[in-house]
């Protein structure tokens, strides 16, 4: 074949605009593959606000729902549970919860829109492994002079009865407190905290 | 019938030329087989790339099989696995022979790795071939990871759980990330159903073209052996080594005998142990999935303990991420960490053989105390093992370059 006529500086700029252009095509091309692997519209519904029957618990026990696929614990404290909770202030990374996730009106002393009422998403901050509930005086106390609190089975961390977390454990930051609002005594909306102060 | 004989002979040549004509059949045989010739001094550690791609073979064989009962759904997932395991005939032994295979991936990966250290062959000219081979562990890996969600079991749940969470760490992009990942707010159906698809079509894909990759590498420059020694600086008149013989049929009947002993061993744990007492199936994944509780002790499949107890070894979250990536892709780096100019550990000096031997104790202990609950003794123990992984990296290139090395002899010992 004969390129003695061919013109060089047409033919690469040619190749490199063909090259650009279907590179753009092939990037364009990957946004549906890749889109397609967020969450979808189902699976958004289902992450829709669940109404909770909390009139039968009992002072000292705990409830778990679920919410958006997440265990929700919904903790009625006693009075002692709520001293203990103020007298370890010293103990916790983020006392007053400047640097953790939860709505306006949990924080506070008791991260809850009722002192009474903790709600709480039970996913350990570290890693997300749910701790389980280990109660005062119990046998199986994480350490001593426990006051009752979670305590993460996957690496340790441990939190208070307001889902603060324990200095020196790996968990960075509280349990996180999800949305929710009391529709009626006994009745609670996770999820939703529309139209509530 | 001598002349019967001669005929079907002559058919057969005839068949080979006929398609030689079209297809560059006796070029690929000769080229892989016939005429690619291997160092004559290969020993026992030379036998675990064969037996690595005998497992691949196992596990696409049980995959495929295994398939044609599973039923990737929250819902299906775990009574699928039980009704294999129950009432399909012979389906406890497809699923055993994949279960146990994926550990035994791992030994022979670990121990083809291992050779690899023991006797340089990650070093020039072959620094592709390692990085190939990296990029198969790392895939290996990934398929693993893939694999042991589908049981739909308690670990295979909060096991997902944890590692999805890895990415969440990363500042920025965590969050995003890690939904991408899922495809939902929590592991759910959803991940089950991508996982299955990835386990079964795309990572089986990328090991094939990876396995292809390393073996055309491997037959561009040669295997190494263990001297270290060049084969073809040192070639006859025919341009064929001296000290190589043709992989068919010298390595291949040495490679069956030693396949029909690995599968003796194989088959004996598929029989008589395939739980082998929780490290290939962790009791807890006898339980379905529950994503309200997670089991009272968690840990990762027994091939990736050693990572895990460097994640718990750092006390900051992010930094134990980043420390646990680094501890599984540093192996990248190992041909330009290596100053030496020898290869095999036969003639390298102590500085080398030392680090060798307590990074191995290292890589063994913090395996151990990856399966073991976090206490303060263990998490001080698995701090001191991590400095002692990563040390044999980092300090490579000092103690290499001042290591007193022995004189390498020109050609391979009888």
């Amino acid at each position: 074949m004969d390129n003695s006529n061919v013109d060089k500086g047409r033919r690469r700029f040619l190749t490199a605009a063909a090259t650009v252009v279907g590179g753009a095509g092939a990037a364009a091309g990957a946004v549906p593959f890749i889109a397609t692997m967020t969450p979808s519209e189902k699976t958004k519904a289902i992450g829709a606000p669940v109404e909770v029957d909390i009139s039968k618990l009992q002072p000292g026990e705990r409830m778990i729902e679920k919410w958006q696929g997440k265990p929700v614990w919904i903790l009625r404290r006693t009075q002692e549970m709520l001293d203990d909770i103020a007298s370890q202030n010293e103990a916790v990374s983020d006392p007053a919860s400047e640097s953790s996730s939860q709505p306006e009106y949990a924080t506070n002393e008791f991260r809850a829109r009722e002192d009474e009422y903790l709600v709480v998403i039970g996913i350990c901050t570290h890693l997300g492994c749910s701790p389980s509930f280990v109660l005062k005086d119990g046998d199986n106390s994480p350490v001593v002079d426990w006051k009752g609190g979670f305590f993460c089975p996957c690496h340790g961390s441990r939190f208070d009865l307001a889902g603060r977390v324990f200095k020196g454990v790996p968990a960075p930051t509280n349990l996180v407190i999800p949305p929710y609002k009391f529709i009626s005594p006994g009745q609670l909306l996770i999820g939703d905290d529309s139209e509530a102060a | 019938m001598a002349n019967i004989e001669k005929n079907i002979i002559d058919g057969l040549t005839g068949l080979r030329d006929w398609v030689d004509d079209r297809f560059p059949l006796m070029q690929n045989w000769n080229e892989h087989l016939a005429k690619y010739y291997a160092p004559k001094n290969f020993n026992f550690w030379y036998y675990f790339g064969g037996f690595a791609l005998l497992i691949f073979a196992i596990q696409i064989l049980t995959g495929i099989w295994l398939t044609m009962n599973y039923k990737p759904s929250a819902a299906d997932a775990f009574a699928s696995v039980e009704y294999i395991m129950r009432d399909v005939s012979w389906g406890w032994l497809i699923r055993y022979m994949h279960s146990t295979g994926a550990s035994a991936f791992f030994i022979v990966i670990y121990l083809h790795m291992f050779r690899a250290l023991l006797y340089g062959s990650y070093k020039k000219p072959r620094e592709l071939l390692w990085l190939s081979g990296m990029g198969l562990y790392l895939v290996l890996m990934a398929e693993a990871f893939f694999g042991y969600l589908l049981p739909w079991g308690q670990m295979s749940y909060w096991g997902a759980q944890v590692i999805i969470s890895l990415f969440g760490a990363l500042p920025f992009i965590g969050d995003t990330l890690s939904l991408w990942i899922r495809g939902d707010f929590v592991v759910s159906d959803v991940t089950l159903n991508r996982f299955f698809s990835l386990h079964v079509i795309a990572f089986p894909l990328l090991i094939f073209g990876l396995i292809g990759a390393h073996i055309l590498a491997l037959h561009e420059v040669g295997s190494n052996n263990p001297d270290g020694v060049e084969i073809k600086k040192n070639k006859n008149a025919e341009g064929i080594p001296v000290d190589g013989i043709p992989f068919h049929p010298y390595y291949t009947v040495k490679d069956i005998f030693g396949a029909t002993v690995f599968l003796i061993f194989f088959f004996g744990v598929v029989f008589f142990m395939p739980e082998m007492n929780g490290y290939f199936l962790e009791h807890a994944n006898f339980i379905p999935a529950n994503p309200l509780k997670t089991p009272e002790h968690i840990a990762p499949v027994w091939y990736f303990t050693p990572f895990y107890a460097i994640l718990r070894a750092v006390p900051d979250q992010l930094g134990g991420v980043i420390a646990m990536g680094l501890a599984t892709n540093i192996f990248l780096l190992l041909p330009w960490l290596d100053r030496s100019p020898v290869k095999s550990s036969r003639y390298r000096g102590w500085n080398f053989r030392c680090a060798l031997t307590l990074f191995v104790i290292s890589f063994f202990i913090l395996g151990w105390l990856g399966m073991q609950p976090v206490t303060p003794l263990f998490t001080w123990m698995a701090r001191f093992f991590s400095l002692v992984y990563f040390a044999f990296f980092l300090l490579m290139p000092f103690y290499t370059a001042i290591d007193n090395d022995k004189s390498v002899p020109d050609r391979v010992r009888d």
